[in-house]
């Protein structure tokens, strides 16, 4: 089964999607992901103004099956976080690159970005 | 126990259907298809069929076959008529128990018990080292596939299977021949639905699963399986039962025969005398938060821990987070307020009665 892997976004190896403007990343989890995950039932936030490394536990998507760690793609401070989720948990499912956005981080280290995957590459990391 | 994990006769019509693999028991089985959420509502609404060859099935007989079987059985097969069975529970010495099981009385002195997938090499050991003259166990575990046909549409879908067969009642279990096929038909399930299952010979299991699917059964895999069943409160070993806890901890005093003399019925019989120290609570959530899960910190209000859980999940028919812990007596009441801690946060919970989902 193929999913989706929009142009225009960075993708990670824990398969978030990165969407950076400006230095402000927003954060979500692929298709593929959510596939694998199979329905949301609560997204466990952080608060705003957290301070996080790339790779610390960004934030928890609970399916009715198992809680999994979202980890964070980047190094930054939590600037956002998609409040909405705490009524629709079923957006990651169901648009996974528009409603069911994580947070936004504003990002410390800009390099990181470089080691992020692009889409082709995502898709043969996928695959 | 072998480390290699087996799989059902149905392994490769789950993976051609999409499931999502995944071990359990020491068996290779579909987690779910499309979504645990519409598997689970498919099973309260219309009809659903899962995989449930990994369970096990024993015959028992003989003369002495009755009396044996009560003996190591918590419930009063003397009871049953012909083609009646009943949820009954193996214990050890000191009451715990090894495994909850189905026995059917299939004969005027045989038996048909179906037991969990994790417990089939332990129960037969068990059961094989206290066997007397004049009875004999044969596992029949590798013989059969097995299908759980449940929900309230499972007769129109059975009737499309097998046109001019009547299912058996309720906790009765049948033996049909369908299109040449031995088959043995069980009223009974694990859902909390009207429903039965179905055992055919291994090779033919994905004969039927296509034909039950065929006739309006949606594939459902153990994630709706395990929602069905903990919205009901039904125990799952190795969960909910372990070796040191005993039916009446567990609150399944109902099907203990204490008037009767089986292992462990003494210990029994001293616990609901005193009343035991403790019980498996139903807790549902009253706040917002992540599902609770398996081994989650039991909290009062004040903060202290009493207990985990010992199952927990989002219940789909709720919507709300629902487990099972077993509690200090005096905090097992429903009403009583808990909180249930997810990585350091806590969410306001209380015990309330059995089941969770009622029609």
């Amino acid at each position: 089964m193929s999913s989706q892997i929009p142009d225009g976004l960075l993708y990670s190896r824990e398969h978030e999607w990165i969407d950076e403007e400006n230095g402000v990343a927003v954060v979500g989890i692929t298709d593929h992901a959510q596939s694998e995950l199979g329905d949301v039932v609560f997204v466990d936030l952080p608060e705003p103004g957290t301070s996080i490394a790339a790779n610390d536990s960004l934030a928890v998507v609970e399916s009715v099956k198992a809680a999994s760690d979202v980890y964070s793609p980047l190094s930054g401070e939590v600037i956002e976080v998609n409040e909405e989720l705490a009524n629709e948990p079923g957006a990651v499912n169901t648009d996974p690159y528009g409603a069911g956005w994580i947070c936004k981080i504003r990002i410390s280290d800009p390099s990181e970005l470089d080691s992020l995957l692009t889409p082709a590459d995502y898709s043969e990391f996928c695959s | 126990m072998s480390d290699t994990i087996k799989s059902t006769p149905l392994c490769e019509k789950h993976v051609a259907l999409g499931g999502k693999m995944v071990p359990f028991a020491g068996w290779n089985m579909p987690v779910q298809y499309t979504g645990i959420m519409d598997e689970h509502k498919a099973v309260r609404e219309t009809c659903g069929v899962f995989d449930i060859s990994h369970m096990g099935q024993f015959a028992v007989s003989g003369e002495a076959a009755e009396a044996w079987l009560n003996a190591m059985l918590t419930n009063d097969i003397a009871k049953l008529a012909i083609g009646q069975g009943q949820y009954t529970i193996m214990l050890n010495e000191e009451g715990g128990v090894i495994d909850d099981m189905i026995v059917y009385r299939d004969g005027e002195t045989s038996y048909f018990l179906v037991v969990n997938a994790s417990m089939i090499e332990e129960d037969y050991t068990w059961l094989e080292s206290r066997i007397p003259d004049g009875v004999s166990l044969v596992n029949r575990s590798d013989e059969f596939a097995g299908l759980a046909v449940q929900g309230p549409q499972c007769r129109e879908v059975f009737a499309r299977v097998a046109p001019g067969i009547e299912l058996p009642e309720r906790n009765h279990i049948s033996h049909v021949v369908i299109d040449g096929e031995n088959c043995i038909l069980c009223r009974t399930g694990y859902t909390g639905e009207d429903g039965f299952e179905f055992f055919c010979a291994a090779k033919s299991g994905i004969r039927w699963f296509e034909a039950f699917i065929n006739a309006g059964a949606k594939p459902c895999g153990l994630g709706a399986r395990d929602s069905l069943r903990l919205e009901m409160c039904y125990p799952l070993n190795g969960s909910d039962l372990a070796p040191d806890k005993t039916p009446v901890e567990a609150g399944l005093g109902f099907f203990c025969a204490l008037d009767t003399e089986f292992t462990g019925a003494d210990v029994l019989r001293r616990q609901k005398a005193e009343g035991p120290s403790m019980r498996l609570a139903a807790i549902e959530y009253t706040g917002k938060g992540a599902p609770p899960r398996h081994g989650y910190p039991v909290l009062l209000p004040d903060g202290t821990k009493i207990g985990e859980l010992t199952s927990g999940g989002q219940s789909p028919s709720l919507g709300k987070g629902i487990g099972l812990a077993y509690l200090p007596a005096a905090h097992a009441k429903p009403g009583t307020e808990l909180e249930i801690e997810i990585r350091g946060k806590r969410v306001p919970a209380v015990v309330v009665k059995k089941p969770f989902y009622k029609k």
